[in-house]
């Protein structure tokens, strides 16, 4: 249960996150990515304040011998870059410049704009599952 | 190019972008799971444990609810202007679901907790992913 609170915590904390950088806007994440028209850098600051706050935690974090709630920490063991990688963010990097629209900004605007949102996130969710069914194909 | 001043906001941003980081320096310390949006919503399918979908749905359902707090807490609507409509909009959801599928990660996965980790293989990922949706933002806008 206290796992279940933490989580819908973090949560809400990513979401409000979201709202105040102004991920949830896909105007602006375009505005970000039109590099050659009229270009506005600010999201090169969410990731910047990002992966500083992360990456100054994290290594106090992997100081710990186990996460607080549970009992090993669970982090990715691949190291090479294979194709997969390369085209499937390719592919993501399609979609995200054609709405503005990347995985968590969609669940964050679930209800603030269920209309658009939520075909959005079943279309979303019916990607990835074709694309795990590509993955254990190429397996 | 031309920098959009008007709508350049990069203290918002920044914090904004530091509550991210602290979400998924949280969910590590706590849980030890890497935040990452598309797995997290992916971990929902197929053969994972009550437990390991419980915290993603709680997670999930966090994150729906932050930006509905925050407009309660601020009083203002926030800001929604869509870029793309029908099959555009439809063709790009299903790519961002395939893609971060076969990619292993999103922007938050790969972009903010991959390269705080400095994993070279969220790097790759950043710059195949960050390179495609800037060429298809300057095809569709300026072609």
């Amino acid at each position: 249960m206290t796992r279940l609170i933490t989580a819908l915590i973090i949560g809400s904390i990513f979401g409000i996150g979201l709202a105040i950088a102004g991920m949830l806007n896909p105007s602006k994440v375009v505005g970000f990515l039109d590099i050659f028209g009229d270009w506005d850098p600010s999201l090169a600051f969410v990731m910047g304040g990002g992966i500083l706050v992360n990456a100054i935690g994290h290594r106090f974090v992997m100081k710990r011998k186990a996460p607080i709630q549970c009992a090993a920490f669970s982090l990715p063991t691949s190291t090479n870059i294979d194709k997969p990688l390369v085209i499937g963010s390719v592919i993501f990097g399609v979609g995200w410049g054609l709405a503005g629209l990347c995985p968590g900004p969609v669940v964050a605007s679930l209800f603030l704009n269920g209309e658009a949102m939520l075909p959005f996130f079943g279309l979303l969710i019916a990607g990835l599952l074709v694309g795990r069914i590509v993955m254990r194909r190429l397996a | 190019m031309t920098i959009a001043w008007a709508s350049f906001t990069p203290f918002s941003a920044f914090l904004g972008g530091c509550l991210i980081g602290l979400a998924a320096l949280l969910l590590m310390v706590f849980q030890g799971r890497v935040m990452g949006v598309s797995g997290i919503i992916g971990g929902l399918f197929g053969t994972a444990s009550s437990a390991e979908r419980g915290w993603r749905l709680a997670f999930l359902l966090g994150a729906v609810a932050g930006p509905i707090i925050w407009q309660i807490i601020t009083k203002a609507p926030i800001i929604w202007q869509a870029v793309a409509s029908g099959p555009q909009f439809y063709i790009a959801a299903f790519l961002v679901g395939l893609g971060t599928a076969i990619g292993s990660g999103c922007t938050s996965g790969h972009g903010i907790c991959g390269l705080a980790r400095l994993s070279p293989r969220s790097l790759m990922a950043v710059m195949a992913f960050m390179a495609s949706a800037v060429a298809t933002v300057a095809i569709v806008n300026h072609i």
